[in-house]
């Protein structure tokens, strides 16, 4: 019962993107197709799920027995960047397919505060290990559905006539405000 | 004359939030209200101007394959340090900036500095160049915080100069990025009438 809290709170309430302001850069950056979102959204839950296991068992066996928990931010931000790293040697190996598919998405998400937000807010919210697992994945589909849903409609955004000040990225922040005000109608689902 | 331009490109010109689209994710997160957007601001003009001057300073000793992890090492010292003393004298503001003072480490806004000019200028460029980024970024977040203020709540730092409650979807996710997609649209009016 508690997952499923966990999870539903994760991708519908609280949504990464439109509740918490997480990951925004890529959500405006890379959301112009459908298909791009699906690789991206692919990639970030890879990273995801194993930053917030790795940075938990830090934080759990090294920074707490040490006293040393206000290095916590440098600390996390190079597993983050180890880990993106990792995974692209291994990916390239292992899967050279899947390596292709996501390929120019893995360098970009270093830089993805979703990545670093939900490993700092696992460890802040005292979650167990499996507790984390479960919310750093629910996080990753919330960070999807709100990826895709949002790339679908600026493919037909692209089609209608606005005002030229609005083309581009304006535009695309009053959807994305429209879609948030949408996704506030889960509030008081948990 | 150089080093003012180079100070001012931060403002309008290349301003991260309106023009470049850095560091949103800081800008949508925390301008619930001026004071936070001001807050906030200042703290990543600390940790831009900071990290300039070290990555200036530094530059040919750092060797080109592992340049990025190294400004990111630098970058996350001095955002421990925002937090620790932010943590001691403003404990309010810290509590209401919350997670996305760490987050500064991410904020794209700072590590393309560092990659895109400290690497690349001398120290007083980098200086001048993080101090004008830093305080437009600043500047863009304190309009965003004001507008979502006197909309959401009728009040600007704090001041209440409407009674009553206000549009309360602007102090709210969604009012965010409303609010921001119109603030683009007017800067990108002004911007091609000066232009």
């Amino acid at each position: 019962m508690e997952y499923i809290i966990i999870i539903i709170s994760a991708i519908f309430v609280n949504n990464i993107v439109l509740a918490q302001f997480l990951g925004i850069c890529p959500f405006i950056g890379v959301s112009g197709k459908v298909e791009t979102s699906v690789g991206m959204t692919g990639a970030v839950t890879f990273v995801m799920v194993i930053a917030t296991i790795v940075t938990y068992l830090l934080q759990h066996y090294v920074l707490i027995p040490l006293g040393i928990t206000f290095m916590q931010t440098i600390t996390f931000i190079l597993v983050i960047a180890s880990l993106v790293q990792l995974v692209e040697i291994m990916l390239k190996k292992v899967s050279p397919s899947l390596y292709q598919a996501l390929g120019i998405f893995l360098p970009l998400i270093t830089t993805n505060c979703a990545v670093l937000g939900v490993a700092i807010l696992a460890v802040q919210k005292d979650y167990n290990l499996l507790e984390s697992v479960v919310f750093a994945t629910a996080n990753a589909i919330g960070f999807g559905l709100a990826l895709i849903i949002f790339a679908g409609l600026r493919e037909h955004l692209d089609m209608v006539n606005i005002p030229k000040a609005m083309k581009g990225v304006p535009i695309a922040f009053v959807t994305a405000g429209l879609l948030a005000l949408a996704f506030m109608g889960f509030a008081g689902l948990v | 004359m150089n080093q003012w331009k180079n100070f001012s490109k931060g403002f309008f010109r290349e301003n991260a939030v309106f023009v470049l689209f850095l560091g949103l994710c800081p800008t949508l997160g925390v301008t619930t209200s001026a004071i936070n957007g001001l807050g906030m601001g200042l703290a990543t003009t600390f940790v831009l101007v900071m990290s300039n001057l070290v990555v200036s300073i530094v530059k040919s000793q750092i060797p080109d394959k592992v340049r990025i992890p190294s400004f990111i090492v630098i970058i996350a010292s001095f955002v421990t340090m925002v937090e620790l003393v932010m943590q001691a004298y403003l404990p309010s503001l810290f509590e209401q900036l919350g997670l996305f003072i760490p987050l500064i480490v991410v904020n794209c806004l700072v590590l393309g500095r560092s990659e895109a000019f400290a690497s690349k200028n001398n120290v007083g460029s980098s200086i001048i160049d993080g101090l004008g980024m830093g305080l437009g970024f600043a500047m863009a977040l304190t309009i965003l915080g004001s507008v979502r203020e006197i909309l959401g709540s009728g009040s600007i730092f704090g001041f209440k100069f409407i009674e009553g409650d206000g549009m309360l979807v602007f102090v709210l996710a969604p009012g965010a990025f409303i609010a921001l997609g119109y603030l683009i649209v007017l800067i990108n009016k002004i911007n091609k009438k000066t232009a």
